[in-house]
Parts: structure tokens; sequence; C-alpha cells
């Protein structure tokens, strides 16, 4: 039946049709999983016992017709949602023994919704990474080639999604940890405009940045998680009112089409872009100049300062936000400390990784007196020119199209001694972040045998017309439907 | 000792008096176990997001306005960052460049009935830690949370005071406005409201202020006052003989009255303050300001001077009237409905409900007598319709069994005057028979007539004890 190559609308018609029960499905997936999942290191928890209660819940659902669209379907979640009774571990060994009392909102949305959790997916500690080797449990291999990294930090929800553990996984984007690993493996994935979903439950790395939306085959699985997860929550004051309350419509007419313009950033086409990725990407224009969508070039001019500002501020607030594990409440505790200090000391050199120690070291020093002004106070100003920059781009056109990372996927343990290559990799996704502004990135070919990835990027609470673009793309090309061969069987 | 001038400033950490924390929807109600009221977000659980409870703005306006302040119309939480066991996260939620109230000031009566004007920098909102008690027995500190999250208003004055006595009038002057208003419940056992003072010393007449010392966490007006005469005396002797005061953070040893080193702010902390990313800005519209103001009670200075200049109540009584608002309320009613006598009426509210409130420990909110009820009881007195004798009984009749007040004064009027004659009598009889409580009298123990007392009052109905008292002492010092 190949199941695994289904779509969730797919799935959702053979439990509908009774062709196949939410308990079977869930096995189905798990038992994938048990046989691929040791050359992937993708997943940290896989519950089976608390899946198959709620496949359970979902089959009882379908019997009544109480169900939703996903009521059944599989999903996986980062470790940095909190998941009831689930050991939550972040990538870190901070938290190897943490298990929350309490659902993140997100994840009670689709639990709500009749979804089962498969499990819990492998991640840059902390989301502090670009390939998913930062983790205290190990690096994760990129289905399309295991000595590559699947990217990061959502490193294992995009390699089980890519190999088709799970039909679908949710993510977490502070700088492009949604965008660059559904590049690397050429799936589909959706950071949401800051807001649009709320954080609470999300283990936080930088809060001003962070933002959670799915990881997917495609757009009309994005579309169809976002819905659910998406709109205003009491326990996030910083999510917001104006995300739309309807379900996304994918469809867009050919009249809707030519009224749209889409704008090329020449900075983002600069030498510093592999050639082969920009042909790559040029031959996708082509195909949307076929549809009917006009182009035009635009200026990003203060883009060379994205990284810099990008690290000073998603540093500043993670020094912060980390400084709860202390040993005290929760998460790893050193042995027999000697005194308070002792305790803070052992316990943070113990429970954190290098990268984490790095970015709360350097947070920390932007955040100190005398440095302040110098460094943390002219990141936001930055911060606040590469938004305007944006705003003044959506004046001339609707929406923009760039490179989700200057380069495929990179070998595992290339980049882990110089930290500005890696730094780099995200250059062309943080200025999203910065500005808070939606964005999905798409496949749209190869190099090398490896998925390259487009970035599509709208202006405020436009994800729907995104999703409608990136829809209307894979209407026409068959690149998301590309499944790893190693992984394209029962 | 003449030749030094002090300086002092005063950060005053006031509990906001509201029924959930500032950031979660836990309880602040004092006194519960250990953690039974920190939630996940109290904790600093990984994912929890803090929640701003919009009353602590109202609260925080209202103080403002009160103080003759500027309200911000955008103020800003910021983060504090240092570890301390009992902070759950690790950094203080508070505000810093841009607090929710600017400027402002109050005025305290100064020597000789002066008045002293006392500037306010700012005061912002913040949440307080929990507490660690540390256990010598155990070798080991344990964490209470119930406090962590609880609101505070941090009320930071100019160093405009210039000795302890002023501190300590500066205190009580915030302690009332901030009961009076019910921005907070200004409860000092329980630390509602507390506060740190900034010391120094300088020659008179020097401009450059003085090395200041800090003394954290007092707790009473009394040690306010004990704390900062040791602290001035303390520079004082240094600077005179000759060596430097260090600034310092000092706590108070209330059992040896004196302060000590707690520690250097050489080692202080680089708090890293920055704004805090999961908290949007406080933003206030005049109109908000506007509704707030015409909600406003008078301020009890400006009752004082009403109460003074149109009835002339004396101080003690002032003090009564205006100790809590709901006080103010009532007799401001009673004062406009009755025909009686003002300062009468103020006698005979401290000598009914008043007492009957005091003594049974309960809060004005809880009184059960109308001003127009009580106004209907004083006037009967007043056209002597029943004897003034009864007015504590009919109080409590009125109150606990809920009986009309018409029926209650009809019921006892028809009673008759006890008759003096019948009253002295009776003492005359007590005194024979309690020769020795009479020579204890006589031997200068003025307390046993209280023993009297009570033996006529389980005796006769309806009379005014004090009245029986005075009757007693006259028996007694004619013989």
């Amino acid at each position: 039946m190949d199941i695994y190559k289904k779509s969730i609308t797919e799935l959702s018609e053979l439990l509908n049709k009774k062709i196949l029960s939410s308990v079977e499905m869930a096995n189905y997936f798990i038992k994938r999983i048990n046989s691929f999942d040791s050359k992937l290191n993708s997943f940290i928890t896989v519950d089976e016992e608390h899946s198959k209660k709620q496949a359970l819940y979902a089959d009882s659902l379908i019997a009544k017709k109480q169900n939703t669209f996903l009521t059944g379907i599989p999903i996986a979640h980062k470790d940095l949602f909190s998941t009831k009774n689930i050991l939550t571990t972040c990538g870190s060994k901070m938290l190897e023994n943490y298990i929350p009392p309490f659902d993140a909102t997100i994840v009670c949305k689709l639990n709500n919704a009749g979804m089962v959790t498969i499990g819990k997916t492998n991640m840059d500690e902390f989301a502090m990474g670009s390939s998913s080797e930062s983790s205290y449990f190990g690096s994760v291999q990129n289905p399309w080639n295991i000595v590559k990294v699947p990217g990061g930090s959502s490193g294992g929800s995009a390699s089980a999604v890519a190999a088709r553990l799970t039909p679908v996984a949710t993510g977490s984007d502070t700088g492009g940890s949604i965008r660059q690993p559904a590049s690397f493996c050429g799936l589909t994935g959706l950071k949401p405009t800051y807001g649009s979903v709320s954080r609470y439950g999300m283990i936080a790395y930088a809060s001003s940045l962070d933002q959670c939306g799915p990881i997917a085959k495609n757009a009309e699985d994005c579309a169809l998680i976002f819905d659910e997860i998406k709109g205003y929550d009491h326990n996030d004051i910083t999510s917001n009112h104006e995300v739309k309350q309807e379900k996304i419509n994918l469809q867009i007419s050919k009249d809707e089409v030519k009224k749209i313009t889409i704008g090329i950033p020449k900075e983002y086409f600069s030498k510093d872009l592999d050639k082969n990725i920009s042909d790559v990407i040029f031959q996708a224009v082509e195909i949307f100049k076929k549809l009917g969508f006009k182009f035009q070039e635009i200026s990003l001019p203060q883009h060379n300062l994205t990284i810099p500002a990008y690290y000073i501020i998603a540093s500043a607030e993670a020094s912060s936000n980390l400084s709860r594990y202390d040993g005290i409440k929760f998460g790893h505790r050193c042995n027999n400390p000697k005194n308070l200090e002792d305790l803070y000391l052992r316990t943070r050199k113990e429970g954190f990784g290098r990268e984490v120690k790095k970015r709360i070291m350097i947070g920390a020093y932007a955040l100190s007196a005398g440095y302040y002004d110098e460094y943390y106070m002219r990141a936001l100003k930055i911060r606040r020119l590469i938004r305007d920059n944006f705003i003044s781009a959506f004046d001339k056109v609707d929406y923009i199209f760039a490179p989700t990372s200057p380069s495929t996927a990179f070998n595992i343990g290339e980049k882990t001694s110089n930290a500005l290559e890696m730094y780099l990799s995200d250059i062309y996704t943080t200025p999203v972040n910065l500005a808070g502004l939606p964005a999905a990135s798409i496949p749209v070919g190869f190099n090398d045998s490896l998925p390259v990835g487009m970035q599509i990027i709208g202006n405020y609470f436009s994800e729907e017309k995104i999703l409608q673009i990136a829809n209307i793309f894979q209407k026409e090309t068959d690149w998301h439907l590309k499944i790893p061969k190693e992984f394209d069987n029962e | 000792m003449s030749s030094w001038e002090t300086v002092i400033g005063l950060e005053i950490h006031c509990q906001l008096l509201t029924k959930s924390k500032i950031f979660s929807s836990s309880s602040t109600a004092y006194g519960k176990e250990p953690n039974e009221q920190a939630s996940y977000v109290d904790l600093g659980m990984p994912g929890t997001l803090p929640v701003l409870n919009q009353g602590v703005i109202k609260k925080a306006v209202q103080f403002g306005l009160a103080i003759n302040s500027k309200i911000s119309k955008k103020s800003i939480f910021a983060r504090k960052n240092y570890f301390y066991p009992d902070l759950p996260k690790n950094y203080q939620i508070s505000q810093l460049d841009h607090p929710i109230v600017q400027g402002g000031y109050i005025e305290i009566s100064g020597s000789e009935n002066s008045i002293k004007k006392i500037n306010i920098t700012r005061a912002h909102l913040e949440e307080d830690a929990g507490k660690s008690i540390h256990s010598s027995e155990n070798n080991c500190t344990f964490i209470d949370l119930n406090r962590a999250g609880t609101p505070l208003l941090e009320i930071v004055s100019e160093p405009e005071i210039s000795n302890a006595k002023e501190a300590v009038l500066y205190m009580k002057k915030i302690h009332n406005i901030v009961t009076y208003l019910k921005i907070s419940d200004g409860n000092m056992q329980e630390g509602s409201f507390r506060c740190d003072a900034n010391v120094s010393v300088r020659k008179m007449g020097e401009k450059k202020l003085g090395t200041r010392t800090e003394l954290k966490n007092i707790n009473s007006f009394k040690f306010v006052e004990k704390a900062i005469n040791y602290e001035i005396e303390r520079q004082i002797n240094l600077l005179e003989e000759g060596k430097k005061i260090i600034q310092e953070t000092r706590l108070y040893d209330e059992t040896k009255g004196v302060t000590k080193s707690m520690r250097s702010k050489e080692e202080a902390n680089d708090y890293r303050y920055f704004p805090d990313p999961d908290l949007l800005p406080i933003e206030i519209d005049e109109n908000y300001i506007i509704d707030i103001k015409k909600m406003m009670p008078d301020l009890p200075d400006k009752k004082e001077k009403e109460y003074k200049t149109n009835y002339e109540f004396n101080n003690e009584q002032i003090n009564i009237l205006l100790s809590d608002i709901e006080i103010t309320k009532f007799i401001d009613q009673v004062l406009k409905i009755s025909k009686v006598n003002a300062k009468k009426i103020v006698n005979y509210f401290i000598s009914s409900i008043y007492i009957k409130i005091n003594k049974e420990n309960l809060c004005f909110s809880q009184n059960m007598i109308s001003a127009e009820d009580f106004c209907t009881v004083i006037e009967s007195i007043e056209n002597k319709i029943v004897s003034k004798s009864y007015l504590k009984k009919i109080i409590d009749d009125i109150w606990s069994n809920k009986n009309p007040v018409k029926d209650v004064i009809v019921n006892l009027s028809s009673n008759h005057e006890i008759d003096d004659e019948k009253i002295n009598t009776l003492i005359k009889i007590t005194i024979q028979e309690n020769k020795k409580q009479v020579e204890e009298y006589k031997s200068g123990k003025t307390k046993i007539i209280g023993f009297f007392v009570g033996k006529i009052l389980k005796k006769v109905d309806g009379v005014d004890p004090s009245e029986i008292k005075n009757k007693i002492i006259k028996i007694l010092d004619s013989i």
C-alpha cells in the first residue's frame, strides 16, 4: 500500500474508510522507526505505550464520527516541546531526565485534534546549531546521504520525515531551524509569522525569535498542521490576535497569480552562493514565470549585518533563558555539591555542551555593563534596519524568493571546528526571524544528489498565500515526492 | 556630632494587594504550606511564560496619582539577571529604564509643624522572590516559592531625608497612602511592606555625597529608626577616627540593635538588565488614567485638613477616621445625613462600632451597621428616647441579630432608666463585701477597679461600664 508515501489527506482517507485503524497506522510508523532509525538517529524517544493510548482514543473518535482531518495521524515532536509525562530533553544532558508535567500549547492542540505522538525527535542542544551535531544524544544523519548532516536545529524532525518514519513533524525556527533542515532533506517547512503560534511549553532558546511550525512532505500537510496550531494563546501574550481564524484555502486562481510580483534580492544571489544552487533556483523561477508570476529584482541592503546582529540578540536572550538550569528544581544536578557555587558551576559545566556554553558566554558578554550599548543595543538597531529593509521591499513586491541555505547538506564534522562558517550557513534564514516574517522552504531540485531548498518569504500573517504559492508549484513539479532510495521501501 | 550631616534615601518594597501573582494565576495568600502556591510558571519550568496580571497596573497608576507623579504612557519590563536559589528563573522580572511611575513627591510634617517635601524618583513593578530557609540543624537550605511572583511596587525616594525620624515619617506616609487606597495590605510582619535605606554622612556644608551603605530588608518603623541611627553613629565614628566607609550592604540585627556587613559592593553583581522579550510593553492611554483619577477618593492629607478646619476633630480622632478608607466613607456619610454635632458623632462611633471591631479583631469592611441605622441610633440617644448607656447593646443587637433598628430602640426605650440611687447602693454593698480588694485599691493598685466594675455589670443590664467605673472610683475615694 506504500503507506509511508502518503500525505496526511491520503492517510486520513485510509482511516475514514476503515482500511487501516489508527493503532495499525501508529504501529506501522513505529515499526519503520525501529527498522530504519539506527541509521539516522532522528529520534530521542519513541513512546509506544503512549502512542497506542492516543491511537485507541483516535479510533474511538473515528468510530463515533467525532474525528477531525488530523485524527489518528501520527506526528513526531521536536524534543523541545513539553509533552506531559514524556521525556523532553531539548537535546541536552541538562534535561536528560526531565519529564514535563504539562503539554506545550501546540502539543495540546494537536492532541485535541486526535493526532498520535509517536516520538520526540533529535535536535541541536537547546536548538543551538545548524547541523544537529550538537545534540547530547549524538548527531543526526541525512537520509539522502548518511555522511551528511540533515541541517539543524530541527534535524531529527527533518530526517525522520524525509525517511518517511513519520508523516509529519513539528519543528522550531529561531534563525532557520525549520527551513534549513527542510531544505537539506528535500521537505516543505513553514516558519510562521512571529506571534502566529503560541510558544507556551516550547523550551526557549531566544524568545523574541523562536517560532514553531511544521516540517512536512508538502505545502498541503504544512497547511493542515499550521491551521491546527495557529492562534492567540492566553498563556503567551506575544502570540497575536491578528492571525486568521479561518482554515487555509490552498486554491489560487490564474487571475490572482497574474497580480503577484515576486522580488529577487540581489544581495542573496551574490558570489557567496553556490552557483549550482543559484541555477537550480532560477530553473524553479522559470516554472513560476510560466505559471504567470511576475519577477523583479530588489535590494535588501543591510543583509551583510544580519549574522552578527542575530548571534548577539539570540545569544543574549539565551544567556538569560538558560539561567534556570541550576540543578535546584529540575534537570541535571552534579553529585555532592560542596556549596552553592560548586552546585551551580559543576551542574552547568556538566549539563551543557560546548555550543551552548559558548552562546551563554557570548550573550552574557554582550549584555554586561560597558558592552551593552556597543553590542546588544547596536544589534537591536540593526534588527530594526533589517525589518525596515523588508517593509520597503514589500512596498514594491508581494513576496520574496531566496535561497534557504548557501549550500546543500554538508558533511558531518565539516563545520564543527569553524564556528563562523557554521553561523554563515544561516545567512539567508536569520533575517526573516529578525524581522518576524513568515517564510516557507520548499524543495526545488537537486544538486549532486542532494536536495536544494528555496524560501518563499511573505509579509506579516501571509502564511496562506505563501502556502498557496508553494502548493501551485508542487502541483507542477515532483521534487517534493522524491524519497531517498534507502528508505523508499516498506 | 553637629558638624555632620546625614543623607538618606529609601527604597520601599510594597506588595500589591492582588488575588493572584503578577505573572501567574497562583494565589498570593500568605501562610500556606511551603510551595503550595507555586505554579509551573512560578517554578520557572522550561517553556513557561509570564502573563501580566492587569490588576497591578491599576494599583501602580493609583499610587502614581496619589504622589503627584507622571504616569508613563509606555513602560517596559526588564530582566535582572542574578543567580539565587529562591529566584527560580535566576532572573527577576523588574523595570529599569522605563518604570511605570516617574517622579512625584509627598509631604511630611517636620519639626515645629513645618512641611517638608520629599521627592520620589520612581516607582516600578517587579516580582518578589521566594524564601530561603536555612537550617543549621540539617546543614541545608529549604526553598519556599509561595512568595515568588508576588507583585511588588518598589518606591524609590530621592536622597532628601535628613534623619531617622524623617525616614520614619516618610515611610509612615507612604504606608498610609498604600493601605488607605488598598494598594497594599501594608502588613509589615508578613513582609508586605519593607524597606532598604541608603545612608551616608558628610561634613555640614559639603556638596559631595559621602560613601553610602545600604541597610537591607527592614520591616518595622521602629527598626528603621534604630537601624538608621545606629548606622549614622557608626559612620561618624569611623570618619572621626580618620577611617573610610566601605560601600556595602548591611543587615540590621534586631536583637543586638546593630548593623552587620552582608556583602561589599565590590563583589556586586552585574545584573545584565535587558528588556524581557516574553512581555509586551505596558501601554496606558490617557483615558485609562482619567478614569482612575475620577474614581480616586480624597487622600488622607486632604481629609485631615478638612476634618481639622470643618469639625475641629483632634489628632487621635483623625488618626482613627483615616486608618481605613471604609471608616472615612462611613463617617462622611453619617456627617452628611445626621443633625447630631460632629464631634459627638465621632465619639459615639469610636465608643461603639470602632471598639467592637477592634475588640473582635475584624476589619471595617465587615461592619454590619449602615450609616443610616447608626444615625437613627445616635439621634434617638440625643433626643433622650433611649439611654446613652444602651448604645453598645443596641449596636450589638442590630449587628448580631439583624433586628430592625426601630424595633431595638422601641424595646429599650420602654425600659426605665436604671436609677442612680439603686446603682450607688449596689456599689456600696459590693465594696462592703470585698474588703480585701478595697485595701488593695487604697494601697495604690488602681487596676483592681476592674474587679468591682465586673461585679456590678453582672447584676445590672444596659449600663455604660465607663460610667460605672467613675461612680465606683468616686465612692471608693470617699471612704
